[in-house]
């Protein structure tokens, strides 16, 4: 993370981790959580689902800190971040992607 | 990477938004890049952290796209008849005056047909909070003109650009005593929720309007990509100006949106101005309604 | 259960129609009306503003009659009986409202109090030419029914029983009064509270989460729910299923509508109610309702000192129109004699279930004034023939 100068509690503050959970057989292909994710986590896959809609997708493992933006955006409710459980982060170390099986 | 394999209805159960929403009516109706969606998650994440009681919370709307909010929501819901949302809710509110009454429907439902309804109930104060979804057109019945399309912008019934001078809507409702008074998009995802917790906690006649995109109709006659390119637009183009004068507040034809909370004031609503007055001229003789309504029963 | 004596004024009064039915509305249990000012209506609100605030109801003044239904629609879903109170321009404008109200199953009440027409026609004087109006008045296919009071001792008494119809059948009931009921004074008796019967709102033993808003178990109508009572459920103006959601289809459509239509007609003996009178072995009969039936019983006299066997079938419950006991008596006699303030509205109805086996005669005023009764005897007294 780019700071401007490093904050004086820099070693008190822990920045969260977070999972990103994506129902891709909500998603319309809006682009909005691709677009304004702070910490560009997430790209437009090539997968279709079952609508023709391409879903996003997570490119940058370990880089979401739960701010919930796209959850809150998504007009779809198709996206939601959640806290990684600490041993989780810390035994992952990288955390990962809830993906969906198709309803069939 | 660690991943966890579960069905679209699993997932969908874990959303935040689940326990305000009637899954079993999931997927919506509204299309790729509307608004309305983003909007009333905004909404329910507002009465989550408002702390209310959600069995005391009744959603009502009209007709229109937003109209569709009330068929979606996980609360006493009604969708009403045109342009009625507003005085079918001001029927509940004094019916049973514990509701925390909302309106959640759009401009063209609001201020158009409903127009009369929404002056006369911000001048008594009625007790409710208004949700007005701005997409500047018509959007369920095929892009017709709205009584907020900005001049110039194509509609189906104006096909050469509106000539018609549009609502200032923020401007209408103060005007009329609104005593909560806020614009946003629905870009402005942070604020706008906050804005909601703060109305929901508030009492008197609430009024949030939030710009919201409407790709098939209304950037699309007008040719302006679709609502993720209006979501782009607001981006660059909103400004929040908080305390503004809403005279100053119009919307041109893609032109800057001036967001914030406008108003903020205290004023007794229709229901405590109603008791005070009858408690100083009747005395004892007079029997309020009790909070629990009107129902007589054994 | 016995109503609530809060709204009871027990004893004899001398009061007009539209106090009467003021009175009715009060002691049946309603507790909120929002209206809009219109001649000759206007007076029922009046008294209704001046003795809500003692018993805890709510009274507020509308900004238009659209606005007045849809807030009684509104109130009657937190479980509050519900009234608004208008004539004929503003009934015009209710029509949407009460179209969502029967679609809803919102149990309320409609006064009209019925003035010359059409448009501003003669607000201060009297018509009955809506009474079509309020079994057709809103678009689709809807069952309402109406009352005809004939006195204000009736506007008071058929009131309560329009209220416990409502209830019952969870339909909007149109009270269909006349300006010279309305604004005619007489002795109103008013009973104890404890001798009024009402029909309170049925709401539903259903656990929250498991209540279905139009699910009848095989009955005709479903159980009520207030809001604010945890079910968390919807209803809507759409055709829609048993859990209150939209569904366009046909399908739906049929068992929807279907259903709203069948509680009512399957229940006309209970619903139905008139007077009947000297019918056995008549050769005409008149059919009447409201201020015409009284002064069509002077008519009827005279025409009966003229040797004419004539009885009388008088209107209570105008709509659903009692067909069976026309059909019957069209068999029997020689014709019907319809005097209506109006140019011929009840008069088809009479006509449709006669059949061809009697004629059916219509005796037109068009508002401003009653019948002359000499034109109703001579009427008659052709008809006979």
């Amino acid at each position: 993370m780019k700071y401007w100068r490093k904050p004086l509690d820099f070693d008190q503050v822990k920045i969260p981790q977070g999972e990103v959970s994506i129902i891709a057989e909500r998603c319309k292909g809006c682009g909005f959580c691709v677009e304004y994710c702070p910490k560009d986590v997430l790209m437009m896959s090539e997968d279709f689902n079952k609508k023709g809609y391409h879903p996003p997708k997570v490119v940058k493992s370990g880089e979401c800190v739960n701010c919930n933006l796209c959850e809150m955006i998504c007009p779809d409710y198709a996206i939601f971040s959640s806290e990684l459980a600490d041993d989780a982060a810390n035994a992952a170390a990288l955390p990962g992607e809830r993906a969906e099986v198709s309803a069939s | 990477m660690s991943t966890v394999l579960e069905t679209t209805e699993q997932l969908a159960d874990k959303h935040p938004i689940a326990p305000y929403l009637r899954m079993d009516r999931m997927p919506h109706i509204w299309c790729p890049t509307c608004g309305i969606g983003t909007v009333v998650r905004c909404y329910a994440k507002a009465l989550e952290e408002s702390g209310v009681d959600l069995d005391k919370a009744a959603i009502v709307s009209g007709i229109g796209c937003t109209g569709r909010v009330a068929g979606y929501m996980k609360l006493d819901a009604f969708h009403t008849t045109h342009g009625r949302a507003i005085p079918f809710a001001t029927g509940l509110k004094l019916g049973r005056p514990e509701l925390l009454v909302t309106v959640f429907s759009g401009d063209g439902d609001l201020s158009g047909i409903g127009g009369n309804h929404l002056i006369h109930t911000a001048r008594r104060n009625m007790d409710m909070l208004v949700v007005l979804v701005n997409n500047f057109i018509y959007g369920m019945t095929g892009g017709q003109n709205a009584p907020t399309t900005p001049l110039t912008a194509k509609s189906s019934t104006m096909p050469f650009g509106n000539f018609e001078r549009p609502f200032n809507l923020p401007h209408l409702a103060a005007s009329c005593g609104a005593t909560y008074v806020a614009r946003w998009t629905s870009l402005h995802i942070r604020r706008m929720t906050k804005s909601f917790k703060e109305a929901i906690q508030r009492k008197g006649f609430r009024f949030v309007e939030v710009i919201a995109p409407c790709s098939t109709l209304y950037a699309r006659l007008n040719k302006l990509g679709t609502g993720f390119d209006l979501m782009r637009f607001y981006h660059d183009n909103a400004e929040i100006r908080h305390g503004a004068d809403t005279r100053e507040v119009d919307i041109g034809y893609q032109d800057k949106i001036v967001c914030g909370k406008f108003v903020d004031e205290e004023r007794p609503t229709f229901l405590e101005a109603m008791n005070e007055h009858y408690t100083k001229i009747l005395g004892d003789r007079y029997v309020p309604m009790s909070p629990e309504g009107g129902w007589i029963h054994e | 259960m016995k109503t609530d004596p809060a709204g009871v004024l027990t004893g004899a009064h001398y009061l007009d129609g539209d106090y009467a039915c003021g009175e009715g509305a009060m002691a049946a249990g309603c507790r909120f009306v929002a209206g809009y000012p219109i001649t000759p209506s206007t007076e029922v609100v009046e008294r209704i503003a001046r003795r809500f605030p003692m018993m805890g109801g709510t009274f507020i003044q509308m900004e238009d009659e659209l606005a007045s239904m849809a807030a009684v629609v509104g109130a009657s879903w937190t479980g509050t009986k519900s009234m608004t109170v208008t004539s004929g321009p503003g009934f015009s404008l209710m029509m949407e409202n009460i179209g969502l109200a029967a679609m809803m199953e919102t149990p309320c009440v409609v006064v009209n109090v019925q003035r010359g027409g059409p448009s501003t026609g003669l607000p201060t004087m009297v018509g009955q030419a809506d009474m079509m109006q309020a079994r057709w008045g809103s678009h689709g296919d809807y069952e309402p029914i109406a009352l005809c009071p004939q006195s204000p001792q009736e506007a008071f008494d058929l009131t309560i029983d329009a209220f416990n119809l409502s209830e019952k059948y969870r339909v909007p009931v149109m009270f269909m009064m006349d300006e010279c009921v309305g604004h005619m004074t007489e002795k109103v008796v008013i009973p104890e509270a404890d001798t009024i019967e009402v029909v309170p709102r049925r709401l539903t033993s259903a656990k929250p989460g498991s209540y279905l808003p139009y699910a009848t178990n095989g009955g005709d109508v479903p159980e009520f729910a207030r809001a604010g009572d945890g079910h968390r459920f919807h209803t809507t103006g759409l055709t829609h299923d048993e859990r209150g959601y939209p569904d366009m289809s046909a399908d739906c459509q049929e068992t929807c509508v279907r259903r709203l239509l069948d509680k009512v007609k399957g229940h006309v003996d209970d619903i139905v109610r008139f007077d009947e009178e000297d019918t056995d072995g008549a050769d005409v009969v008149l059919v009447t309702y409201g201020i015409t039936a009284r002064v069509a019983r002077m008519g009827m006299d005279l025409a009966r000192k003229r040797g004419v066997k004539v009885g009388v079938i008088r209107l209570i419950v105008v709509w659903p129109f009692p067909e069976k006991r026309i059909r019957e008596l069209a068999r029997q006699i020689k014709a019907f004699v319809v005097p209506e303030i109006n140019y011929g509205q009840m008069v088809l109805e009479v006509e449709r279930c006669a059949a061809g086996n009697a004629a059916a005669v219509p005796v037109s005023h068009g508002g401003g004034g009653v019948h002359d009764p000499q034109v109703i005897c001579d009427a008659i007294v052709r008809a006979a023939k």
